[in-house]
Order: C-alpha cells, then sequence, then structure tokens
C-alpha cells in the first residue's frame, strides 16, 4: 500500500475544510491566538495587514520566517502566508518552513508582471485573486487549489468585493445557459483553459473553493458574501484595525455559520464597537487600487 | 424513511449531504439544537475543530448533541468530527487548553497526527468488512492513540489507528466525503436505520 501526498485531491479538499469558515489576517503570534480562541478556521500570517501597506507604501514582500514559525508554533490551527504574485522562491521558502497554504496575493507588490507561479509543481497548496471568472480559471489552470474574489483589500469597503463576486457567479450562470458546442468560444474569450470552462458548464461552479476577500468589515458584510454564494471569507484589516478585535472576530465567525439567520446576525452585530475607518474607492487613484494586479 | 443531519456549523458538510442523497437518505444542515428533532443520525463533518468547538460552546450544542446520542441517535465523526467525539484530545493548542468534546467514544485522539498540510496525504487503506481497497484522504489528519475495550477498531493505516466504531457511534480520521466511494456513508446509514435503542452510549 502506497500513499501520496501533494496530489490536487489532497490540496483541494484541504480547501474544502475552510468552507463556512473565516481565515484571518494576523502579524504577530498574540494576534494569532486572539484569532484561534474566536474561531477562525485558519490565520493568515504577514508583517503588514493591507491597510498598513497601503498607508506604508514601499515594496511588499514575504515575511520574515522567524515571524511565520513564531505563529506557526503559537496556534493549532492551518497557518497561511503571501508571496508577490510570479515569485516563486518565495513559495519555495514558504514550503520549506511548513506553511499549510500560500496565497499569492496583489496586496503584496507583484515580482513579475506577466506570469503568475506555476502552482502545479509544488506540494503546498495555493489561494489566488481573481475578480472573473477568466482570471479564476487560469488561475486553477496553474494549480491554485482555492480562489478568493479579489476586493479592495485595506479598505474596509465591501463593494468591490461584491462587484467581483457577482462578476465570477454571473459568469458561471452564464456559461451555464450556453450549448456545449459553444464552449470553445467562451474559453477563447475568457482566456481560459477549454476543459475547465467545460468542468463550470457541467457542474455550475468552480473546480475549487471559492472565498470572498477585500473590503470586509462587518458581520454583515460577511453574511452578505456568504448569500451571494460564496464558501467563505478572508478577512485583513477589518478584525485588528477595529476597536475590539476580540469581539469582531468572534461575531464574524457566528455570522458566517448564521449567514441566512438575521435574527442571529442582528445579535451578534451589536456593540462591537468601532469598525476599522475604511476609504471610499472612488478616491483611491487608479495606482493605489490593488485589485487590478493580476494577469 | 431514514433521516440523517449533518451538522453544519463550517467545514465540509456538504459532501456529506451529497454522499447521503446519492444513497437515499433524507437529510438536513443542524446549525442550532432544535434542528436535531427527529433525526436518526447526525454527521460531524471535517473542517477545523477549534472552530466547531467554539461554535458548539456559543450556540449550546454539547448537550443536546449528547442527549440525542443517549436517546438513541447514531454519530459519526470524520477527522475534526472525530475529535469532537473523543474522550480525550491531545495535540491541542499550546494557549487554549483542554479541548471540549462529547466523550462518547471511549478513545484517546491525537490531533494533526500525521504533521503539517505539506504531510497530508492519500492511501488506500483496508477496511473490515469492506471488499478492496477504501481511498481514504487523510488532511492534517488525526489517530486514535488509545482505543477503550469496547471500541472496534475497523481500519489502520502503518500501524495507526484510523478508523473505530463503538456501539453506535463511528469515527473516521480521513474524509470519506472527500473520496468518491459511498461505502463508508453506505455503513452509517444502516446503522441509523437499524434504530438499535438497545445501546448504552459511553
Amino acid at each position: 500500500m502506497t500513499s501520496q501526498t501533494g496530489s490536487p485531491r489532497v490540496k483541494e479538499g484541504f480547501a474544502e475544510m475552510f468552507k463556512g469558515g473565516v481565515i484571518m489576517d494576523v502579524v504577530t503570534a498574540d494576534q494569532a491566538r486572539i484569532a484561534e480562541a474566536a474561531g477562525a478556521t485558519a490565520v493568515m500570517a504577514l508583517e503588514r495587514v493591507p491597510a498598513d501597506i497601503r498607508q506604508d507604501g514601499g515594496v511588499a514582500r514575504m515575511s520574515d520566517p522567524s515571524m511565520i514559525k513564531e505563529i506557526i508554533a503559537a496556534v493549532s490551527i492551518p497557518v497561511m502566508a503571501k508571496v508577490r504574485i510570479g515569485h516563486f522562491v518565495e513559495a519555495q521558502i514558504l514550503q520549506a518552513i511548513g506553511v499549510d497554504f500560500i496565497d499569492e496575493s496583489e496586496v503584496l507588490t507583484p515580482a513579475d508582471e506577466q506570469f503568475h507561479i506555476l502552482k502545479d509543481g509544488f506540494t503546498v497548496p495555493f489561494v489566488c485573486g481573481a475578480k472573473n471568472l477568466g482570471e479564476a480559471l487560469r488561475r486553477v489552470g496553474e494549480g491554485a487549489s482555492m480562489i478568493r474574489t479579489k476586493g479592495e483589500a485595506g479598505t474596509g469597503n465591501v463593494i468591490e468585493a461584491v462587484r467581483h463576486a457577482r462578476t465570477v457567479l454571473g459568469d458561471i450562470r452564464a456559461i451555464q445557459s450556453r450549448p456545449a458546442e459553444e464552449l470553445m468560444t467562451v474559453a477563447r474569450d475568457l482566456q481560459a483553459p477549454y476543459e475547465l470552462v467545460k468542468y463550470v458548464h457541467e457542474h455550475g461552479k468552480l473546480p475549487v473553493v471559492n472565498f470572498a476577500a477585500g473590503g470586509i468589515a462587518t458581520p454583515a458584510d460577511a453574511a452578505l458574501m456568504m448569500q451571494l454564494g460564496l464558501d467563505g471569507v478572508f478577512v485583513g484589516s477589518g478584525i485588528f484595525k477595529s476597536a475590539n478585535p476580540e469581539r469582531r472576530a468572534q461575531a464574524i465567525v457566528k455570522a458566517v455559520t448564521h449567514y441566512q439567520n438575521p435574527d442571529i446576525l442582528a445579535e451578534v452585530s451589536e456593540d462591537l464597537g468601532a469598525p476599522m475607518t475604511g476609504i471610499n474607492i472612488d478616491e483611491l487613484i487608479p495606482e493605489e487600487r490593488l485589485a487590478t494586479r493580476g494577469w | 424513511m431514514t433521516k440523517i443531519g449533518v451538522l453544519a456549523l463550517q467545514g465540509a458538510f456538504r459532501e456529506h449531504v451529497q454522499m447521503l442523497r446519492s444513497l437515499g437518505a433524507e437529510t438536513r444542515e443542524v446549525r442550532l439544537a432544535g434542528e436535531l428533532d427527529g433525526l436518526d443520525g447526525l454527521i460531524l463533518p471535517g473542517g477545523e475543530s477549534t472552530t466547531m468547538c467554539r461554535l458548539m460552546t456559543d450556540f449550546d450544542l454539547w448537550e443536546p448533541v449528547r442527549a440525542f446520542h443517549t436517546s438513541g441517535g447514531a454519530l459519526w465523526g470524520t477527522c475534526a468530527g472525530a475529535i469532537l467525539l473523543a474522550n480525550t484530545v491531545e495535540g491541542v493548542s499550546p494557549h487554549l487548553g483542554a479541548q471540549p468534546s462529547l466523550a462518547v467514544l471511549d478513545v484517546t485522539i491525537q490531533r494533526n497526527a500525521f504533521g503539517r498540510q505539506v504531510d497530508s496525504f492519500v492511501a488506500d487503506i483496508s477496511v473490515k468488512g469492506l471488499e478492496g481497497c477504501f481511498p481514504a484522504v487523510f488532511i492534517r489528519a488525526p489517530v486514535f492513540t488509545r482505543v477503550g475495550p469496547d471500541v472496534e477498531v475497523l481500519a489502520d493505516w502503518e500501524g495507526q489507528t484510523v478508523l473505530v466504531r463503538q456501539g453506535r457511534v463511528l469515527a473516521s480520521s480521513f474524509h470519506p466525503e472527500l473520496s468518491e466511494d459511498a461505502r463508508l456513508h453506505a455503513v452509517f446509514f444502516e446503522l441509523c436505520s437499524k434504530k438499535q435503542k438497545t445501546h448504552m452510549p459511553v
């Protein structure tokens, strides 16, 4: 009897385990402990949350491995970490230190303006951002085991996450209604692999788990993304940039489980203290928009 | 008709629901205690056990699920779900202390016993009572490091116990809901259909 590690089934199956859950950005071991105690299904270890990356500027890179190791030692839930788009060496390093999931993320400064990482060759699974179905399927074609809508990270403004979710899910419904003989042309127009377009046509969903991200700041935001039809949420700056991270983290976890129950949503939304301040996306100049990164 | 609930706090509950429906079972997602009414069995799916424990506590589910079992309901935990069933849980988070559990299965379970995600694997295992191999998906999987005298070991992998049964409680450290093979779901379906009220839960 033999066993196999790193197969698509193991990588995509792991992503299935996050469903109906909240993955939280943390920058210290203490924050990771708060996230775990609140019921996060995983933590994303990074040096600066998107709100600070926006404020500070400069090049945002993979975090110091010693900081990630400290977070791995602090909690028992899975630990994710981010690499720059196209930076396969940063990914090799994160795999070597035992990170459970890698986010090839537009929130960090891209390393390659044309190509993403070929993710198939890694044992560790990858999550990638997407604004539309073509982008999502290109990432899955490269070996991503999980997709998240990009949203506009670090703004505390859910509008872009909603736009991207509606776009991806709307594109899926549109493909379902097309006759099979049109799918090759659909694939050409989407710039997506034909086999994956056929999968979407047949199943009415992405081949991998699809989470929401970018701008989620309240339990209601999280439940909105779930009701739109996503599988779970990433919360970045929304928790630790709010007045009471502990309470807010717990409330968002409960809101994702009971996203269809307005009575519970009302109850958990009470007395959370001030949310993160937030940025109106119309005020961002195009260079400040992170969601446009990725090709 | 046999009615089986799937605990839907978080994790791979939809996959279990699909498997059960393919076998002709009537299913229901369970998020609140009242949703246990009228069920013959309950599956506790894979996911993150710390998350599920937190939500079990926040929404007062521990006692109702225990009472459901005491009154004859069958239980099956897969991976994180198996952790929720065990008497004793090892390998808990360093700062959270002892992890609460239903304690309806006389075993000690060790969390993440095979390592981190890069060590997760698929293996063909042989299961007592099933012909041929079963494709088992192990994801940051736990193992049963001690089994009580009334617990039957149904499968192991390289000397580690990965599937057990005690009366109307079934527990697997792997994820049958992620393979295309519905035979273990059929075993549980049968367990739920029998309505053996004679079993004395631990």
